[in-house]
């Protein structure tokens, strides 16, 4: 039985409705289908919105805010049925929620049993899902399976398409694990992360997640067992990198078209792994000395592993998160790493002192392909040709917390 | 559940989504009562206010008459009034 269908509620109009966007939008696709349609979804600070793009992403229709008000920390449409959005909500004062849409946000539905850890014994301290901050969809031959990393640090499981969850034993009350997620004081100011939840395309038993703090993680069985996946990756100054609990990945992706090639944007460079070796390699070396590979995003090419793209930020003295200098650039690599080119044509040339959030970035799977993010500033930004330029799709949205694009089917 | 009659239930304005009116009826001797009864009729609307260790939210109040509730177990008797409110808080 789920929570809630907007769809059965009392239809009045004078009563707000979670994900029912407060006012159609002028040209909202809303009643409209738009079949095989690009679609961005954007997650902010006080909302969500919808962006639906024509064929030649040269013109992008909003529709939103859905859940006005809510924090939505993530946006995810289901790649497999091309209909199915997630969105990992909550409010400055309730607790936090999945809502579900199965016809592209026309209706949410809410989850009956969202993630939640479990509840500790008479007499210990348990632990509470502040929010859902990360969703991914599981395999492909896995239809209506999903994972979600909470803040602070938890993993969780859905069967039926998010609407319930069940919790992770091994890894959410491992003591070994709960070590290395540290208190809270050890995560980022919004609190510690569960992201980059990784599903190997060839094998859906084969996971990654990272933690910030906490490193990277990796199962071979579904998730029974776990190892961490730190080897080569550096730490501040003067912490011990043997101890998990200083490794700060910021944003984990696997190469769609080589799935043994990981990159990673860490709090301490950028790293490339190749497997079947353990053993990050810092490919941010190679970027320039005066803009540094501190960051929060990284995007890969869909079929090309060569290729990846950053947004560095200035993570210099007290870590303004800002661009550097106000001068916002994107960053790209067609070789590895091995070197790296500045990509900023279009964008503000000064006194942007935005910065990209590590879900905030993304790639859709055209050729060119497309690269989009959204700011701390409320603008969204495209690029259809790889980066060669820029421009701006939607400004003045709220602060962005995450984006994603998705084919409709 | 109580055999008492029904306590009314003042309801804050971020959890009418939920009840579609800022007053309900719900039933219960304690105030875990009240809400269970309430998450039957309107699902999901604890969750929302009590976390999944029984706690009672950061940023939410309750109130039973003018007293504040500081845990499920606070009794309630009929025709008591309880009033959730969303506390202060900026931003």
């Amino acid at each position: 039985m789920a929570r809630k269908s907007v769809k059965s509620r009392p239809k009045s109009r004078s009563k707000p409705v979670p994900g029912r966007p407060s006012k159609a939008p002028s040209g909202s696709s809303r009643g409209r289908a738009n079949p095989r349609g690009r679609l961005l979804l954007v997650a902010t600070r006080k909302g969500a919105w919808l962006f639906h793009g024509d064929p030649l992403r040269k013109q992008w229709r909003a529709d939103g805010p859905h859940f006005l008000g809510h924090i939505i920390h993530h946006l995810v449409l289901d790649p497999r049925d091309g209909k199915t959005l997630l969105a990992a909500a909550s409010t400055g004062h309730l607790g936090p929620t999945i809502f579900r849409s199965t016809d592209l946000g026309r209706s949410w539905r809410e989850s009956s049993r969202p993630p939640a850890f479990a509840k500790a014994s008479e007499g210990k301290a348990g632990r509470t899902v502040k929010h859902t901050f990360w969703l991914t969809p599981a395999h492909e031959n896995e239809p209506g399976v999903w994972y979600a990393g909470t803040s602070p640090q938890g993993l969780f499981r859905s069967e039926d398409g998010g609407l319930t969850w069940e919790p992770f034993s091994s890894v959410n009350d491992d003591p070994q694990y709960r070590a290395w997620m540290g208190g809270e004081q050890e995560g980022t100011p919004d609190g510690p992360k569960m992201h980059s939840i990784i599903v190997d395309p060839r094998d859906p038993t084969h996971l990654y997640f990272a933690m910030s703090s906490g490193g990277v993680h990796e199962t071979l069985d579904g998730g029974k067992h776990w190892r961490p996946l730190v080897e080569g990756l550096e730490v501040v100054a003067g912490f011990d990198a043997r101890n998990l609990v200083f490794h700060d990945p910021h944003c984990v992706r696997l190469c769609p078209s080589n799935p043994d090639r990981l990159y990673q944007q860490n709090h301490c460079g950028i790293y490339r792994l190749d497997r079947p070796s353990a053993v990050w390699k810092r490919v941010g070396k190679a970027m320039p000395k005066d803009i540094g590979d501190i960051g929060f995003p990284i995007v890969v090419h869909p079929r090309d592993d060569a290729v990846a793209w950053v947004l560095p930020m200035d993570g210099q003295t007290v870590w303004p998160r800002t661009s550097i200098d106000g001068e916002p650039a994107v960053y790209g690599t067609r070789d590895g790493g091995k070197s790296w080119k500045r990509l900023a044509q279009g964008l503000p040339k000064s006194q942007a002192w935005w910065t990209v959030k590590r879900q905030a970035m993304a790639v859709d799977g055209s050729n060119p392909v497309g690269i989009y993010f959204g700011t701390t500033s409320g603008d969204l930004w495209a690029s259809g040709n790889e980066g060669k330029s820029w421009n701006c799709i939607a400004r003045h949205l709220p602060e962005i917390y995450a984006v994603e694009t998705g084919e409709t089917g | 559940m109580g055999a008492g009659g029904p306590v009314a239930v003042l309801i804050a304005s971020p959890l009418i989504s939920y009840t579609g009116t800022d007053k309900v009826e719900a039933l219960g001797e304690t105030l875990g009562e009240v809400l269970n009864d309430l998450d039957i009729r309107f699902p999901g609307i604890r969750f929302r206010m009590i976390d999944e260790q029984d706690r009672i939210r950061k940023h939410i109040r309750i109130f039973i008459n003018d007293e504040q509730a500081r845990d499920l177990g606070h009794g309630v008797r009929p025709a008591d009034q309880v009033c959730i409110v969303q506390a202060l808080s900026g931003g």
